[in-house]
C-alpha cells in the first residue's frame, strides 16, 4: 500500500485509547454521506484490528492502513 | 432482534468501572444492545453527588492506586463515566438501578445520574438477561 488514497474527511485519534478511535470513526460514518471517505489516525494498537473488524461486519470499505511514524493512518469508505 | 451484551456491576472501584465503560462501547460500536444492572456498590458508584468525584480502587492494588492515577491523567483518558455515556449516545445502552440496594440506602432515582433509565426487581432483569449473547458480573 503505497499511495495513499484522498480522503474527504480526517480524524485525528491520536492519543486516545482503546475504544476511543473505533469510536470516532463510527460517529464520522454516520455523520458522512455514503461513499466519503473518511481517514482515522490512532496511535492505539488495537485500532489497525478492531476498526478493519467493525468495518467489515458494518458493512463498509477498508480502502487501507498506513504505518507512520507512532501511529496509523487507517481509511474507510461509507458504502451504505 | 440485536445481539445483547448483559452486564450486572456489583463493584464500584474506578478500576472496574472502566471494564463496564469500555465493554459497553466494544458492544455497542460491533452493534450489540446493552443492559446493565447496577447493584450494590456499582449502584453506589451512580450516585449523583459522587460519581465524579469518586477515585475508589480495588484494596488488592492499593499500592499501585497513585500510580494509575497519574498515569491516567497525564495520558488524559476519558473518564468511565464519560466513556459510558459516549457508548450510551451510540448506541442502545439501558441502565438499570437495583431495587433492592435503593431501598436498601433510602434513595430514589433522583439521587442517580441521569445515565440510569430505571428501578428494576432482580427477576425483571434476569428475564432481560435471559437471551443474551454474553453475560458479565464485574
Amino acid at each position: 500500500m503505497s499511495e495513499e488514497p484522498k480522503v474527504d474527511r480526517l480524524i485525528d485519534a491520536r492519543n486516545t485509547f482503546c475504544p476511543g478511535p473505533l469510536m470516532e470513526l463510527i460517529r464520522a460514518i454516520r455523520e458522512a454521506k455514503v461513499g466519503e471517505v473518511i481517514g482515522v489516525l490512532s496511535s492505539d494498537t488495537g485500532s489497525k484490528r478492531d476498526i478493519p473488524l467493525w468495518t467489515s461486519k458494518a458493512g463498509h470499505k477498508l480502502i487501507g492502513i498506513y504505518e507512520k511514524a507512532g501511529y496509523a493512518e487507517i481509511v474507510v469508505q461509507k458504502m451504505k | 432482534m440485536a445481539e445483547r451484551l448483559s452486564m450486572i456491576v456489583f463493584s464500584g472501584t474506578v478500576d472496574k468501572l472502566y471494564p463496564v465503560s469500555i465493554l459497553a462501547s466494544g458492544a455497542v460500536a460491533m452493534g450489540m444492545d446493552v443492559d446493565i444492572f447496577l447493584t450494590f456498590w456499582g449502584l453506589n458508584a451512580f450516585f449523583k453527588d459522587t460519581i465524579k468525584t469518586n477515585t475508589r480502587m480495588s484494596k488488592d492494588f492499593e499500592d499501585m492506586t497513585s500510580m494509575m492515577m497519574q498515569v491516567m491523567k497525564e495520558k488524559k483518558v476519558p473518564s468511565w463515566h464519560d466513556t459510558l455515556r459516549k457508548a450510551k449516545e451510540l448506541g442502545n445502552v439501558r441502565i438499570h438501578a437495583c431495587s433492592m440496594t435503593l431501598d436498601l440506602l433510602g434513595l430514589k432515582k433522583e439521587n442517580l445520574d441521569d445515565m440510569v433509565d430505571d428501578i428494576m426487581g432482580v427477576g425483571e432483569f434476569i428475564e432481560t438477561a435471559r437471551d443474551s449473547k454474553i453475560t458479565l458480573f464485574i
